[in-house]
């Protein structure tokens, strides 16, 4: 037999398994078996199940390695399976119409992959994998060759800021953690919603980051603090923690050192307030999440009124890599206040959307039209929502600026969890931040007056200004909503809560005058504020639309032009949808 | 006494790790819902105000107080499954289960429809969660054929 291995690496992220990973990777061990590829090929064959790589909307992704060639296929459905293995393994020729295709490569090509970088290669199940890139390397060193004062220096050095929320200096978290001489001190890594291809796709970076975090500033236990919601990260991270307990990284006495460290879980219920780091402390200890006034600093009093340090797990990601490869290569990348890299969730109406992860300061255009690869449809870009639902709108004149905590922090956004919703010309702003407001009131704790009852009447007034009922006076008053609850909220949410709303007045200030002052909306979104109407030259008397609508609002029939009834209309679009001719107008 | 039995090692279980969100996770995971008897049985046994529970219940989404249907359908409502059409998926379940007001289980108890804030899968949105499954780039036509598919056969293939 053959040295050389035949290697199907199938992504089971969870858009691979949304999509049906699993069944692929059936498929591939049933025809492998059937075709008895092994004996035919004399070649050994592996199959491994890899975590995310970021393009979800090709997938399922299959990488197909013979002789070390690897080759990529996109939207694999169970049901190719069989000419994949019959053509491509058996006869030698990919299948070149099912491969990926330029895009693929384009969207990979512009990022920069330190802490994804791994991900959709290793299988996230095994241990072995991971050592085999060096994977507990930067551990050992830490906690055999490092005091932890020094671990606390390099990480300083490095330049690190917290991914998760105001991009506090990570080394600077630790070391006033460290000076508060109080024991038991804990650490917790959050798991937020953005961070689950990682937990899916390399648990054990994060775990390690955990691991040498903990020795850093001599913590009794690690925390993870998960969404219960999230099985398969759970899963993943549970296993990870399982190898790495076997191993002997965790427990006592970890590589000779004299350093105690274990890892507990801790279930988090869905609530956005929960990525706030007290809140998060008390949802840890089993109260209502409501965030703490500080100071205290959680590195002070933290957990059960130790001192505590929160990190979010991308952050942790980082510090193996920080550790291993020395804080000068990290500080090396990013710009010169923002350090490394930043992987954001690229959504919306971009043409390709997924998990992206390029430097800090990288132009957003470069991210919405190079790795996004523009707009859907043609359609004009309009804004960019960056950091979340408390991130602000960057419009679309404004797409060259780069991407780091302080441009951001110039335009009136955040970098937040790394959310990136893309909005094109269809898109209505005032609707967009009304969404963005019914989202904040919902998930606002109560606990402070600003936040709970600001996001409750700039909602009430959103809401007015999109049933066309907005007055002038209305923007007065949610421009002092905003600046009250800016500045004496108790926590970050609230105080970043009126963020789309002032961002998008800023740029968008025609159109909310539009829905105020003419009552229209120009996307033709707001439905209150748009009528349907059959343009009479334009009809063909088809009786598509006629057929199409719930409503029973079109009169017509053959040859004859039809007509809506404005009162019997619901304004839903289903005719304006269905006309092939264009013939419906919306406005 | 089978609800006795259970309910005392939760109950010894709790006195472990002392955390009250712990507990509600396991009552729900054990009986589907909180009920206001369990939580009386524990505000007795454990001398904590039965107000205490119910602050910590009525502040997560995610704790019910009434029995959950035999699956759970989650429709993920986060700002980019909003762009691409959820609440048109939302409002076709409502309309399948015929679900009116505030009621979010089917009569006949067969599913429980739920409204999750995001769940990180923005890339393939709309997506909806039946039971553990994700379910991509969903539309009101699907959801609807997923429903129904698993009313009949318990079973669904990839749409």
């Amino acid at each position: 037999m053959s040295n050389e291995t035949i290697t199907i690496k199938v992504c089971l992220g969870t858009s691979g398994n949304a999509s049906g990973g699993e069944e692929v990777m059936r498929q591939f061990k049933r025809h492998f078996l059937e075709q008895e590829i092994e004996a035919r090929m004399e070649r050994r064959c592996s199959y491994s199940k890899v975590g995310c790589r970021g393009f979800c909307s090709k997938d399922v992704l299959v990488d197909v390695i013979v002789d070390n060639e690897r080759t990529t296929y996109q939207n694999v459905t169970p049901i190719m399976v069989e000419r994949i293995v019959k053509d491509h393994i058996i006869g030698n020729t990919p299948v070149a119409e099912w491969t990926v295709k330029d895009d693929y490569a384009a969207f990979h090509e512009k990022q920069y992959k330190v802490v994804l970088g791994p991900c959709g290669d290793i299988d996230p199940e095994s241990i072995d994998d991971y050592i085999k890139m060096n994977g507990y390397r930067a551990a050992r060193k830490a906690l055999t060759n490092m005091i932890p004062g020094e671990v606390i220096e390099a990480v300083m050095l490095s330049g690190l800021r917290g991914r998760g929320g105001s991009g506090f200096s990570t080394g600077e978290k630790w070391g006033i953690c460290r000076n508060e001489l109080r024991t038991p001190r804990y650490i917790v890594c959050n798991v937020g919603e953005v961070n689950r291809p990682l937990a899916e796709g390399n648990p054990h970076a994060i775990i390690e980051g955990l691991l040498i975090g903990g020795y850093a500033i001599s913590a009794a236990k690690g925390y993870i603090y998960i969404r219960e919601r999230y099985h398969l990260s759970v899963e993943r991270l549970w296993t990870a923690i399982e190898q790495a307990r076997e191993k002997g990284f965790f427990g006592k006495n970890i590589f000779g050192s004299g350093f105690d460290f274990d890892i507990e879980f801790s279930f988090g219920t869905e609530a956005f307030i929960c990525g706030e780091e007290t809140a998060l402390m008390e949802s840890i200890e089993g109260k209502r999440a409501m965030p703490r006034v500080r100071p205290p600093f959680p590195a002070q009093r933290g957990l059960w009124g130790q001192p505590t340090v929160v990190n979010n797990a991308e952050t942790l990601s980082n510090i193996p890599l920080i550790i291993g490869k020395g804080a000068a290569w990290y500080s090396s990348i990013g710009t010169d206040e923002s350090k490394g890299t930043k992987v954001f969730t690229l959504s919306g109406k971009v043409r390709n959307n997924g998990l992206v992860e390029i430097p800090m300061g990288m132009p957003l255009r470069e991210i919405v039209f190079g790795i996004g690869g523009g707009i859907g449809g043609d359609k004009a870009l309009k804004a960019v929502q960056v950091g979340g639902p408390s991130g602000g709108l960057v419009p679309a004149t404004m797409i060259d600026m780069g991407l780091d905590y302080e441009s951001l922090r110039k335009v009136g956004s955040i970098v937040g969890s790394g959310g990136m919703v893309v909005f094109d010309e269809d898109d209505c702003i005032v609707s967009v931040v009304k969404f963005y407001m019914e989202f904040l009131q919902r998930e606002s704790c109560g606990k402070c007056t600003p936040c709970r009852l600001g996001t409750k009447r700039m909602l009430e007034l959103l809401t007015k200004i999109t049933e066309g009922r907005g007055e002038d006076n209305d923007i007065k008053i949610l421009d002092r909503l905003s600046s009250v609850m800016a500045s004496t909220s108790l926590c970050g949410l609230g105080r970043t809560a009126p963020n789309p709303f002032i961002t998008s007045y800023n740029h968008f200030r025609d159109e909310y005058l539009a829905h105020i002052r003419e009552k229209k909306c120009p996307a033709g979104v707001c439905t209150a504020l748009i009528s349907f109407e059959v343009i009479s030259d334009k009809c063909k008397a088809c009786g598509l639309c006629r057929r199409a609508c719930p409503a029973e609002a079109i009169a017509g029939a053959p040859k004859q032009v039809h007509v809506i009834d404005r009162k019997k209309c619901i304004k839903c679009g289903a005719c304006y949808k269905a006309c092939k001719f264009k013939a419906i107008k919306k406005g | 006494m089978i609800r006795e039995n259970v309910l005392n090692k939760l109950l010894s279980e709790y006195r472990s790790r002392e955390n009250l969100i712990l507990l509600l996770q396991r009552i729900q995971e054990t009986f589907g819902y909180i009920s206001d008897e369990n939580v009386d049985w524990f505000a007795e046994k454990l001398d904590i105000p039965a107000s205490k529970f119910f602050g910590v219940i009525t502040f997560y989404p995610k704790f019910r107080m009434k029995p959950q249907g035999k699956n759970t359908l989650t429709v993920c409502c986060g700002a980019a499954c909003h762009i691409k059409g959820s609440d048109k998926i939302m409002d076709k379940a409502r309309e399948i289960l015929a679900l009116s007001g505030d009621e979010d289980t089917a009569k006949d108890m067969s599913f429980t429809l739920q409204k999750a804030t995001c769940i990180g899968a923005c890339s393939i949105a709309p997506v909806v969660i039946l039971n553990k499954q994700v379910h991509s780039d969903m539309d009101a036509v699907k959801v609807s054929k997923l429903i129904k598919g698993y009313e009949r056969e318990d079973f669904l293939g990839y749409l």
